[in-house]
């Protein structure tokens, strides 16, 4: 009988798409949780997750107020989609959440790059949607290793126990 | 659970190895237990499991953000010190339990 054995996960990928703070933050939780312990980790950014390794936006990623179905007031009250069109809404939910994280310790994304660097992990941004939103090296992080095309990344992605992750 | 020998002391761990009572612990173990993982424990190792124990002991919970925020190394220079997972292994050298943070 063949037995089910695990191959433990040595190395990860971790591609993130979208702009938005929970998202930029899942994806840079995972990426330092994975370089924490002690596997080979890679951070992709694309599209609007390019962002996150922006050196003029990083600091200022929102959270949607409009077309967020999930997003409560304090207290728990469901959050008016009204509400969120008007002026300052948008950055105001921002500023808060920012916050809440900072209570917790949670790092600002600046430094959560550094953290993942430091640690060995690597952060990529996408050729194609860095050429599209006419961004240059220059324009992203000191600890951006380089931009990349798709087929480079999947050269990356070889060996037993490696995995994607999309976000 | 199981009993290991560290300094010729029994001292009960859990699976994967962290001690289930800090006080049994001992600096001299340390380097016992570090070597088990390759690591040779140098001044600025004991440095910083001398940290890591004041904040857990403390109540606190432990990040490699405080780490690198103790004045004793930078994020980098722990990973460097504790290759591998640095929280994790420097716990387990420091005869605390395994960490629960995300960060």
């Amino acid at each position: 009988m063949k037995t089910n054995e695990e191959i433990p996960l040595k190395k990860i990928l971790i591609i993130c798409s979208k702009g938005t703070i929970e998202d930029v933050y899942a994806a840079l939780v995972m990426a330092n949780g994975a370089v924490m312990e002690g596997i080979d980790t890679k951070v992709f950014f694309t599209f609007f997750g390019l962002d996150a390794i922006t050196k003029k936006r990083m600091n200022r990623l929102k959270t949607a107020t409009v077309g967020n179905p999930a997003l409560r007031m304090p207290g728990g009250l469901p959050f008016p989609s009204l509400l969120g069109i008007l002026p300052g809404a948008e950055a105001g939910v921002s500023w808060m959440m920012k916050k809440e994280m900072e209570k917790l310790d949670i790092p600002s994304v600046p430094e959560f790059l550094e953290m993942i660097t430091a640690g060995g992990g690597e952060i990529y941004a996408c050729k194609l949607a860095a050429d599209m939103f006419k961004l240059k090296k220059e324009d992203f992080s000191e600890h951006v290793t380089g931009i990349i095309t798709v087929g480079e990344l999947y050269q990356m992605a070889g060996g037993e126990g490696t995995q994607i992750v999309f976000v | 659970m199981a009993t290991k020998i560290y300094k010729g002391i029994p001292v009960e761990v859990n699976e994967e190895g962290y001690f289930v009572n800090p006080s049994q612990w001992t600096p001299e173990m340390a380097a016992e237990i570090a070597r088990e993982m390759n690591i040779n424990l140098t001044e600025k190792h004991y440095q910083v499991l001398d940290f890591l124990r004041q904040r857990f002991l403390q109540g606190e919970t432990l990040t490699i953000r405080s780490v690198g925020k103790s004045g004793i190394v930078d994020v980098k220079e722990f990973y460097q010190l504790f290759p591998g997972g640095p929280l994790k292994n420097a716990c387990r050298i420091a005869g605390i339990p395994k960490p629960v943070s995300c960060i």
